[in-house]
């Protein structure tokens, strides 16, 4: 069983990559840790996304071991800089 | 009640104190975000604001309650505008208002350095030479690097 998620870029994430939002196929039980590796494993350019990067998960701040499941909104969240 | 909104036409400062005061505050500030005209040293042409638009939304209400529960009233309130912005141009105001000047001034800095902290906004300075750059920005608590 696979579940799809539905990923998000913005800013600096999203000119590296030229998108601003990607579906991706995870196993069951996939965390937003096995994600970032899932992707960041497709090489160049998604390599030069952040090992540890902060991401939000249904628009709300989660940690890496968070569990995703499907049709979550997964969103890569470069540091911030509002004001 | 706080009033928070992310929005694209200009801000208007007096609108935004227009939404605080009462008639038992005795004080009632307001913080405007401005866009400068240098960065390091450079001479910055203008601005732009890219915001995740639905998160941001609820984080920047959720910043406003929590000032306005520090400040123990509920007359706080803040917008933040995104787009296309030049030297001059507010882009985010703050209005408080409180019975004393120590608890706006208080709750006016929360909400500021709170949305430099975690509202998922970002901003590109547009260089008087042509080039451009997204600003250096902070990680938001407790999450990734």
């Amino acid at each position: 069983m696979s579940v799809s998620v539905q990923t998000l870029f913005f800013a600096a994430y999203r000119d590296l990559l030229g998108t601003g939002s990607l579906s991706v196929q995870l196993d069951e039980g996939a965390t937003v840790a096995d994600l970032v590796r899932e992707l960041r494993g497709r090489g160049a350019p998604f390599d030069g996304l952040p090992a540890e990067p902060a991401v939000a998960v249904n628009r709300t701040y989660a940690p890496l071991d968070e569990p995703l499941g499907a049709g979550d909104e997964v969103a890569f969240i470069p540091p911030v800089a509002g004001g | 009640m706080t009033w928070a909104s992310i929005v694209t036409a200009p801000i208007v400062p007096e609108d935004v104190l227009a939404r605080v005061g009462s008639d038992e505050d005795g004080a009632a500030i307001l913080f405007l975000g401005v866009v400068r005209d240098h960065a390091d040293g450079r001479a910055v042409s203008g601005m732009r604001y890219d915001a995740y638009r639905e998160m941001a939304d609820s984080v920047l209400a959720g910043i406003a309650v929590e000032a306005a529960e520090r400040l123990g009233t509920e007359r706080v309130a803040v917008v933040h505008r995104t787009g296309e912005l030049n030297v001059g141009e507010v882009s985010v105001a703050i209005a408080v208002s409180s019975p004393h000047r120590a608890q706006a001034f208080e709750a006016s800095r929360y909400v500021i350095e709170e949305i430099k902290k975690r509202l998922p906004i970002w901003k590109k300075e547009h260089y008087a030479d042509g080039e451009e750059a997204w600003v250096a920005g902070a990680v938001p608590p407790g999450v990734g690097s």
